[in-house]
């Protein structure tokens, strides 16, 4: 598997390529920033038809993570629906096929600020969920550690003579992990904005998804 | 109709003017349907175009708008507002002429739709939006004529499309409404005739005298042009020698980077301190309009410019074009030429500069062509169906409509006399529905149907998107260039991704002035003065057009000679030297060179097929050598050539050359480049699907904003055959494609490959190693690349061994 290791809270992890996070000891996946239903709200609010094939897309790839790492639990870490009405507005083959995946796990909804409150669909909804040493929330908390969270859709950009390649990534240090955003239709924001730089440590390290995974030192400007 | 009335041929005798025989006669024809007047530079041709509108405004009887004037500049627009003011006023008509831009007050938009002029001068996009609002059939109730000026420019791209499509709604309004184009010299009159008629009432042709042959030659310099680059720094003194000995020179660059260049290198050398300007599309406006000011004064000598200055402002006494880098086309040329000189019957004077010796070759091509008048273009295809896809919208916009009346209005407009019934329905089922395989958004229609058969917005808040997004001219993402501090000066903008890869201290040219870039703030970049070192060139937004099928024909043909006395020596001596390193490319074989060159393996492709063919051949080939393992890692086209590097060494062409290959592979192939992307984008912007980029919106909705490309790649996936997948797939084959030119390419050798060996690079490929625009290739090497940087990266951090 397309995965990069790393430890945080001396507990061991995968990131892998398509931007989902792997906790092999509890087999657990965690997945941020879904955006299911966006095409949908767009539409329903008067906005652009976007392709409607971007919910199909998400659960496509989270599917087949789920078959890669064999995950009993699964953990979406906020924003796992475009809004609260999203949960609803979903189409029924797509809403049964969130049931199939998850038959027999373990699934966590965290709140995230698109989805606040319960959620149309099964599993335990949550706001942050505590699985010593690490903690799993939405958005990162300035001070907090062993944290792993989403909310930024942060990524990154090597510079190299005459161009650049900017891909999604995952802000890694000593206290925390901020993951990219799963979903299909989502854009990013640079690991230079100062939100993220004012977040991370000096010595983070941005992981960048792709073809093939590279480790940098995390891009400030 | 009558010709012209007394107190207006009495004001031209005032002045001591004739009127000419072609005005004259667009007053006489003035009853016609439409009217298309060719006519050069300084011919009279806006007065030809309004001298019926003033002579059927004279009785002081009309009420209401008479007279719509289109122009593709907001600038020329304003222009003609002024020097058509000083006519009624002299010949003391009761005339009000005024104009609406984008820049035109709010207050006076308002005012405007109300209580219009008898004279409102216009652009194509305000025209649309103005089509969109509900009180548009009464504000152009009673329109008797539209003037459509520079329609040559216009029908060259989506504008003239969306126009006509506009005037189609306005000739629905107003049945009666006739139409005149006003259009420089061009090789096909009845292609802009057709592209003009309400069909299928027909257009007549009015060519006017064209005026004598100019006095064009290639400017003599000490320097021989260099062997490669575009800068044409060489020719600096002798171009200084000119500008000295005319009134004003306008000097002409096909880009924009290469304006800013030479202008840098003008005013290094510039030391009797003429005063010299530059003007392009890139800069700010508030520069933009003060070199224009300046000019209209005489203050400048000269003014380095782009195509921004083709079109036919009044200038001021412009006595003498200098043209640097080669004209890729004649007709533009000749138009471009036309610039000098506004006396009628007068030779316009012209120096064409080549940027380096391939270009002499190109110069002297198209002299040759000039004095033959042997003007190139392409025929125009039919109107495309993203602009339509956004009439529909316009139309839905200003009201409930009926389909079949819409179908019929759209086919009156001569770009869509042939759209089927069919197309018409693939566009307003993507306009209700989005018309995706999936049927997902029945419940949110966009369209919906009345009880009474009509057709309506279902939200009216998507009026207002809809609005927004009027308009077919690109809009590549820039970033706002200024100077670093409270107030900095705005500059112009750049690329994004030119900006993305900078880093603090590097150094680029802007408006003429080198600076160094200190910091991305709020989509801002901002920078510091920085004198003396040397910059980097920054990449703009901007056509590049391809050396038309005529001119690249009349090079190869050049080619064959075995001497050339036309050419300077140095050039000649430049060829003989290619003759013999490696052979001049002839056109029954394509020729290709393989050397090393800076630790990387290079191919040459000879294709003169033209930029964009040449674009898509490399981007055909590197994905063919990717797949062999050759791991290519750019390529860089040219109009005759296409250069690519990679890690590995290409041993045998011939596989890779196969038409039928190609053509095969092209639609895998066409799914996942650049190109098609970029096209897509544009296409989905005009029809609709995306919104433009707002800086504000770019600024706060960064998570929620994302890449066009996203959207392509899904629709690839899991909707290939959607109508916008088809816009695109069309657009890109036409244009940027050029699909048709490599067949081209192709036919006229047979298919003979002529392959060469070298261990160095040869002459003749030297000049593309310097040419911007190189498009990387992300393939293997480049992930090799990749990890190599950020390995680097780690290791120098010191966080490697963390």
């Amino acid at each position: 598997m397309n995965a990069y290791s790393l430890t945080l809270s001396g507990v061991k992890l995968e990131a892998l390529a398509s931007g989902a996070l792997y906790w092999p000891e509890q087999r657990l996946l965690c997945v941020s920033d879904l955006h299911l239903g966006k095409s949908e709200r767009i539409a329903r609010l008067g906005g652009a038809f976007l392709p409607p094939y971007d919910t199909r897309e998400t659960l496509t790839r989270l599917e087949k993570d789920l078959l890669a790492t064999a995950a009993n639990s699964v953990l979406c870490l906020g924003d796992s629906f475009d809004d609260s009405a999203s949960s609803r507005g979903i189409s029924e083959p797509e809403f049964m096929w969130i049931s199939r995946m998850q038959a027999g796990r373990r699934w966590v909804w965290i709140e995230g600020n698109h989805d606040p409150g319960p959620l149309a669909v099964g599993g335990t909804h949550l706001a942050e969920l505590p699985l010593p040493p690490l903690q799993f929330r939405h958005i990162a908390r300035h001070g907090a550690s062993g944290e792993i969270s989403g909310h930024f859709h942060p990524k990154a950009r090597v510079k190299m003579p005459g161009q650049a390649v900017s891909r999604p990534c995952f802000l890694v240090d000593s206290d925390r992990i901020i993951m990219p955003a799963y979903g299909s239709y989502t854009g990013g924001l640079q690991s230079s904005h100062a939100e993220l730089t004012q977040l991370m440590r000096l010595e983070a390290l941005a992981i960048l998804t792709g073809p093939t995974m590279h480790a940098i030192p995390m891009p400030r400007d | 109709m009558s010709a012209i009335p007394a107190p207006i041929e009495s004001w031209f005798q005032s002045k001591g003017w004739q009127v000419h025989p072609h005005q004259r006669e667009m007053a006489e024809r003035s009853d016609r349907p439409a009217l298309l007047l060719i006519a050069p530079t300084g011919g009279g041709k806006t007065m030809a175009g309004f001298l019926p509108t003033l002579a059927e405004l004279a009785d002081g009887k009309h009420e209401g708008l008479h007279t719509l004037y289109i122009s593709p500049l907001k600038a020329l627009a304003a222009d003609i507002r002024r020097n058509l003011q000083v006519p009624v006023d002299e010949i003391g008509l009761a005339v009000r002429i005024e104009d609406r831009t984008g820049d035109t007050p709010a207050s006076r938009k308002k005012r405007q739709r109300a209580d219009p002029p008898h004279i409102l001068l216009t652009t194509p996009e305000s025209l649309a939006l103005l089509l969109s609002y509900e009180d548009a059939p009464r504000m152009f109730k009673g329109l008797q004529r539209v003037v459509v000026d520079e329609i040559h420019a216009l029908a060259e791209s989506k504008r003239g499309d969306q126009l006509m499509l506009a005037l189609a709604r306005l000739q629905s309004f107003c049945p009666g409404l006739r139409r005149v184009g006003l259009s420089a010299t061009v090789e096909d009159p009845q292609g802009i005739a057709d592209f003009l008629a309400p069909h299928p009432d027909p257009c007549d042709i009015l060519m006017a005298d064209p005026g004598p042959d100019p006095d064009i030659r290639m400017l003599e310099t000490d320097e021989a042009p260099p062997w490669s680059g575009g800068g044409a720094a060489y020719a600096i003194p002798a171009v200084l020698e000119q500008v000295k000995q005319h009134k004003t020179t306008l000097i002409f660059h096909n880009t924009r980077a290469q304006a800013e260049i030479f202008f840098h290198n003008l005013w290094l050398a510039n030391e009797d301190s003429l005063p010299i300007g530059i003007h392009h599309g890139s800069l700010d406006r508030a520069q933009r309009e003060k070199v224009e000011q300046a000019m209209v004064r005489g203050d400048l000598r000269a003014v380095v410019c782009t195509g921004t200055l083709d079109l036919g402002i009044d200038w001021g006494d412009v006595d003498l074009i200098i043209q640097v880098g080669a004209p890729k086309n004649v007709k533009r040329l000749v138009q471009r030429i036309g610039r000098a000189n506004h006396r009628y019957n007068a030779p316009s004077k012209a120096l064409l500069v080549p940027a380096n010796r391939y270009e002499v070759v190109e110069c002297v091509a198209a002299l040759d062509a000039v004095k033959e008048h042997d003007l190139d273009g392409d025929p125009r295809g039919p109107g495309p169906l993203d602009v339509l896809c956004q009439h529909i919208l316009i139309a839905a916009c200003s009201g409930p409509f009926d389909p079949d009346t819409l179908f019929h209005e759209f086919r009156r407009a001569g770009p869509y006399r042939v759209l089927t019934r069919a197309q018409f329905d693939d566009c307003f089922t993507f306009c209700a529905t989005g018309g995706y395989a999936l049927q997902a958004y029945d419940r949110w229609q966009r369209l919906q149907e009345r009880p009474d058969g009509q057709w309506q917005l279902r939200d009216p808040r998507s009026a207002a998107l809809i609005r927004q997004n009027i308009g077919t001219i690109q809009d590549t993402d820039t970033l706002k260039v200024k100077m670093r501090g409270r107030g900095g000066a705005p500059l112009g903008e750049i690329e994004e991704g030119f900006a993305a890869s900078l880093t603090k201290g590097d150094t680029f040219l802007i408006g003429g002035k080198i600076v160094r870039y200190e910091a991305l703030r709020e989509l801002v970049v901002e920078v510091s003065r920085d004198k003396g070192r040397k910059p980097t060139i920054a990449t703009f937004m901007g056509t590049k057009f391809s050396t038309s099928t005529r001119l690249s024909h009349r090079i190869l043909r050049l080619l064959q000679q075995n001497d050339w006395p036309d050419l300077p020596p140095h050039t000649a001596d430049w060829l003989a030297l290619q003759r013999d390193m490696s052979r001049l490319p002839r056109p029954s074989d394509i020729q290709i060179e393989s050397f090393p060159h800076d630790g990387m393996e290079h191919t040459c492709i000879y294709g003169f097929a033209g930029r964009n063919a040449q674009q898509t051949l490399g981007l055909l080939l590197t994905k063919r050598m990717e797949e062999e393992g050759l791991a290519p890692l750019g390529f860089v086209a040219t109009d005759h050539a296409t250069l690519i590097w990679g890690l590995e060494k290409l041993r045998d062409p011939a596989p890779l050359f196969d038409l039928h290959a190609l053509e095969q592979g092209l639609d895998t192939w066409l799914a996942s480049n650049a190109v098609m992307k970029r096209s897509f984008k544009t296409s989905a912007t005009i029809a609709g699907l995306i919104q433009r980029s707002y800086q504000g919106q770019r600024k706060s909705g960064r998570q929620a904003t994302f890449s066009s490309d996203i959207l392509y790649d899904t629709l690839l996936k899991y909707d290939p055959d959607h109508l916008l997948m088809r816009i695109t797939k069309d657009e890109a084959m036409r244009g940027l494609i050029d699909f048709a030119r490599l067949r081209d390419m192709i036919a006229r050798s047979a298919g003979r490959i002529e392959h060469l060996h070298l261990d160095r690079i040869t002459p003749l490929a030297a000049p593309l190693l310097l040419e911007i625009g190189k498009v990387p290739i992300m393939g293997e090497g480049r992930e090799k690349l990749l990890t190599q940087e950020t390995e680097r990266l780690m290791a120098d951090s010191g966080l490697a061994n963390l």
